[in-house]
């Protein structure tokens, strides 16, 4: 590849050690490790139910594994919650769409600055200076990012009125307006046309490439998995079958056989 | 190029123009009835305040909550305590001071709504209503011992001049009012007001935001606790000029409730709206029944018809507009503005 990267892939940013999920009887996650660069994008496959969303959950702090810990910046998260998590600098979007419905497209993204938003809400029902200032940076960013995923026409509309590929535009940009420096996508793509498809790895890159924020995403397409990321773990029953980059995935033959082999 | 951030746009602006030539003007000048003060417009102010804090809770943060008039309860007797062994505190602070005392009540009932929601929620904040009836009427303190079970509210005095004309007391119900009613629509439409739509609509996201749920729904019930009490405390006041618990029954929380909901929820002016239709209608119909049938219809039988109205009016709009009348009254702005439009172009 001729093309050189601003920000170099670095040192392990996420780390999952031997984690441990099982609702009652049923195992999810079996003593899952892999761990997740500066900068990368990274894959996580895998066969329906073969753990995927209940490991982005666990590291997300949805979930509380079993067993098994979740690293962040080189630190192991003792009590991992979604809150505790978003504050270190870690946001995600969410496999069946979990925008806030009755709010606009530019609501949802302002959501994401809430980080960024130090004003309480006395300072906040006086409209104190300060508070506009504040207000306005993180308008500001938000329009950024609306223009940044072509979305500006529909901006003031309430996003439960959205399609399908519209709304999963708006979850990604609300996990960029936190401006996090990792991403979780769970299923970006899912439901999309090509066309679609196309544009939200541009996004996905553009993204990766502009702010060096690092991707993991959980992907079905083949085709666009391969293309754009530079690492895949591959999930079968819980269990990593694969790991490495995009080729060696390919030639893996485990691999093959658990998943690739089923649409050859 | 179009401002990105305004706080208030032009229209508010209008609109807040409209308001106040309205009720500062043209309400003094050509309502001269006492009845018209007494037992609508000041009934309706404070009752729209406290709608205004069921819906912080109810219609932006989205937690079913039942139990506002057990705030406004906490609200009016803590003023009363106040004005009677605190003075010094004036009317203004005392009515601070109550809101305050309520928010601190808010908070101690809101917490239920950390681990319990919908439903199971409304019934665990069911307990502020009756627990702080129950308290009021328990200890003699609240009451200051009177034994009559009403106690006469004490006058109004700020800054040394009465306030005990109806008139008089319509400009205090109007100014606190009009003050709060900004500083709600300040929350609301700020980022605070986003922190309570995105818990109301999706937690798990909001969570993941960084929106902390403890934080977000504590605060909206302490908010909206302070609304109810202060809200109480000009009902008591203002309106009935004495207090007893019994006014402040499950019956008014009801009727909050009511008005949150035909009103639009999670909307400021819904408040407003709601309140103005669950008190006027009553006496419309009455007036209807004085006058088209000629009291032919008995008092009672119009009381009933009220009910099965409210009702069948809750369905209705549960069903077929749940974002209530205020909803409606966009559409009808809307409308209007499309038939000059459309009649400008053929001419």
């Amino acid at each position: 590849m001729a093309y050189e990267r601003k920000f170099k892939i670095g040192e392990p940013i996420l780390e999952v050690n031997n984690i441990s999920l099982s609702f009652g009887g049923v195992k999810a996650i079996t003593d899952t490790s892999f761990n997740v660069l500066e900068h990368e994008v990274r894959a996580i496959i895998g066969p329906n139910g073969a753990g995927k969303s209940s490991m982005l959950n666990c590291i997300n702090g949805i979930y509380k594994p079993q067993q098994g810990t979740v690293s962040f910046m080189g630190k192991e998260i003792p009590n991992i919650t979604p809150n505790i998590m978003a504050q270190m600098g870690l946001s995600r979007t969410f496999q069946n769409l979990a925008l806030f419905k009755r709010m606009s497209v530019l609501d949802n993204i302002l959501v994401g600055r809430k980080l960024h938003t130090k004003t309480n809400f006395l300072e906040v029902a006086l409209q104190l200076p300060k508070v506009k200032k504040e207000e306005k940076i993180n308008r500001d960013r938000s329009e950024e990012i609306i223009s940044f995923l072509e979305i500006e026409d529909i901006k003031d509309t309430p996003v439960g009125k959205l399609p399908y590929g519209l709304q999963k535009k708006v979850e990604l940009g609300r996990a960029l307006a936190t401006d996090s420096s990792i991403i979780l996508l769970d299923e970006p793509m899912a439901g999309m046309n090509v066309e679609e498809k196309r544009d939200m790895c541009r996004f996905i890159l553009k993204v990766n490439d502009e702010l060096g924020t690092t991707m993991v995403l959980i992907e079905h397409d083949m085709g666009v998995v391969m293309d754009i990321s530079d690492r895949v773990v591959v999930l079968d029953y819980g269990k990593v079958i694969g790991d490495g980059t995009p080729d060696e995935i390919m030639a893996n033959q485990k691999v093959i056989d658990a998943y690739l082999g089923v649409a050859h | 190029m179009k401002p990105v951030f305004m706080t208030y746009t032009k229209k508010d602006l209008t609109n807040l123009g409209v308001c106040m030539v309205l009720s500062l003007i043209i309400i003094p000048t050509f309502i001269k009835t006492e009845y018209w003060y007494t037992s609508i417009l000041i009934p309706w102010l404070c009752l729209a305040l406290a709608t205004i804090g069921q819906q912080v809770v109810m219609g932006y943060t989205g937690q079913l909550a039942l139990g506002a008039a057990g705030f406004m309860a906490a609200g009016a007797f803590a003023m009363f305590n106040l004005i009677l062994r605190v003075p010094d505190l004036g009317f203004v602070g005392s009515l601070i001071v109550s809101g305050l005392i309520a928010a601190a009540f808010g908070i101690l009932f809101g917490l239920p709504s950390l681990k319990v929601r919908g439903i199971y929620l409304m019934v665990a904040t069911l307990a502020s209503q009756f627990f702080i009836i129950w308290m009021i009427d328990k200890f003699g303190w609240f009451k200051n011992y009177d034994s009559s079970g009403i106690i006469t509210a004490q006058d109004i005095v700020i800054l040394g001049k009465p306030f005990t004309t109806p008139l008089a007391m319509y400009f205090v119900c109007l100014a606190v009012t009009t003050v709060l009613t900004l500083l709600a629509m300040n929350m609301a439409r700020g980022s605070t007001g986003r922190n309570w739509m995105a818990v109301r609509d999706m937690d798990i996201a909001a969570e993941s935001m960084g929106v902390s749920l403890l934080k977000t729904k504590v605060q909206a019930f302490a908010i909206s606790a302070f609304y109810c009490g202060v809200a109480g405390a000009l009902f008591a006041f203002c309106y009935l000029k004495s207090l007893e618990p019994v006014a402040f029954d499950i019956k008014l929380s009801f009727k909050i409730l009511f008005m949150c909901i035909l009103g639009g929820l999670g909307t400021i002016n819904g408040a407003f709206i709601g309140a103005a239709f669950i008190l006027l209608f009553p006496v419309l119909l009455n007036a209807v029944g004085n006058n088209v049938f000629h009291g032919a219809i008995d008092a009672t039988i119009i009381s009933s018809i009220e009910q099965v109205i409210f009702g069948l009016l809750m369905i209705v709009f549960m069903i077929y507009e749940p974002l209530g009348m205020a909803k409606l009254w966009e559409n009808l702005k809307q409308n209007i503005k499309l038939k000059l439009t459309s009649s400008n172009k053929k001419t």
